[in-house]
């Protein structure tokens, strides 16, 4: 049983620090690795929880489970991927047509010039 | 992030899993109950193979894994759908050319001696389709722009093979009258050889796909040769 819990608790883990590295982590490309981390612990777990009895052999349905898993989460993966790439390519390079911008810009700076004269008006 | 904010965040991921720690120790101590595993073992001389895993994957639950296709070929048509890929790598040096001709032969063998082995030993087709995704992968990283893949029309017909055999073998059961992929006695093994086997070579032409991340150009652009100094002069 000893083993079995030693790497159950490496996917409990693995799941934790997953989930806080998600959470606290801004950039896409480490949310995504940590879901990966995460999905790792899960499958861990998994594994653990197919081998109960010492005698017994280990129970195929979670490890038919787990399969299944890897695929959907390196498919999912890969499509994050090709969004998240794209996603940059559209942040790099914008677009000829909006990036001069004079529309945006004069709207802006009106709003820029105004706010220090409000600001004045609201503190005599 | 703030810092107090990510310090909080991680002491409150701390204690969840001190509780899941916790939770997954008592269910060790547990009496294991009824498994499924005792149902799967009994049946399975008549499911045609002799890996339980590979009986759970396309006997048992063969839905599951015909979905499971299905989610592979959605997630290619997504990354398809997003443009073309970016230019390939260029191409490999002297070394790892001769590795790659080496490597790649020999994963594909491999990925045969897996399929096979599945039906009674660890082995299938989603080790299998892997080995053939990660040969193709190693191509690309040696600059075969198109990761040794084929033309595009046959791209498209390798990646649905997977799921299109997998239901019409379904289909083709429940209009003789056994059920959606309910395996007659004595054919399963060949069934689920088949649908294996188109299986296999669906997943890996996806993943390597999925790894060049871009729709599938017309005509490849031949790779960029590689020009030294050294190769020049050979060439006078």
């Amino acid at each position: 049983m000893i083993a079995q819990f030693l790497y159950g608790g490496a996917g409990i883990l693995l799941f934790a620090l997953g989930l806080w590295s998600l959470l606290v982590h801004a950039p896409l490309l480490r949310k995504l690795i940590a879901l990966n981390i995460m999905g790792a612990g899960v499958f861990h777990v998994f594994i653990a929880i197919a081998h109960r009895g010492d005698a017994l052999p280990p129970d195929p349905v979670p490890h038919a489970l787990v399969l299944t898993g890897i695929v959907v989460a390196v498919s999912a993966t890969a499509l994050a991927l090709a969004l998240n790439s794209r996603l940059e390519q559209g942040e790099n390079e914008p677009e000829p047509a909006s990036s001069p911008s004079p529309g945006p810009r004069i709207h802006m700076q009106p709003a820029l010039s105004t706010e220090p004269s409000s600001k004045g008006a609201t503190h005599p | 992030m703030n810092r107090d904010l990510s310090l909080l965040i991680g002491i409150l991921v701390a204690l969840l899993a001190v509780v899941l720690l916790w939770v997954f120790h008592s269910t060790l101590a547990l009496d294991p109950g009824q498994r499924l595993a005792s149902l799967a073992m009994e049946r399975l001389p008549e499911t045609g193979v002799s890996n339980p895993v590979t009986a759970v994957l396309l006997n048992y639950r063969a839905y599951d894994t015909l979905l499971e296709l299905g989610v592979l070929l959605a997630a290619l048509l997504g990354i398809w759908s997003l443009g073309p890929p970016r230019p390939g790598f260029q191409r490999a040096g002297p070394a790892l050319a001769a590795m790659v001709d080496w490597v790649v032969p020999l994963a594909i063998l491999t990925g045969g001696y897996l399929l096979w082995v599945g039906g009674h030993a660890p082995g299938g087709a989603f080790q299998a389709g892997a080995l053939l995704g990660a040969a193709g992968v190693i191509m690309r990283l040696a600059g075969h722009a198109n990761a040794g893949l084929p033309s595009e029309t046959w791209q498209r017909w390798l990646v649905v093979l997977g799921a299109g055999v997998f239901t019409l073998t379904g289909l083709l059961l429940a209009f003789t009258g056994y059920g959606f992929l309910t395996y007659p006695p004595g054919q399963a093994k060949w069934l689920i050889l088949l649908i294996e086997t188109a299986a296999t070579l669906a997943i890996g032409v996806t993943l390597a796909a999925a790894y060049v991340g871009g729709r599938p150009q017309p005509t490849a652009p031949p790779p960029p040769p590689l020009v030294t100094s050294a190769s020049a002069e050979a060439d006078r």
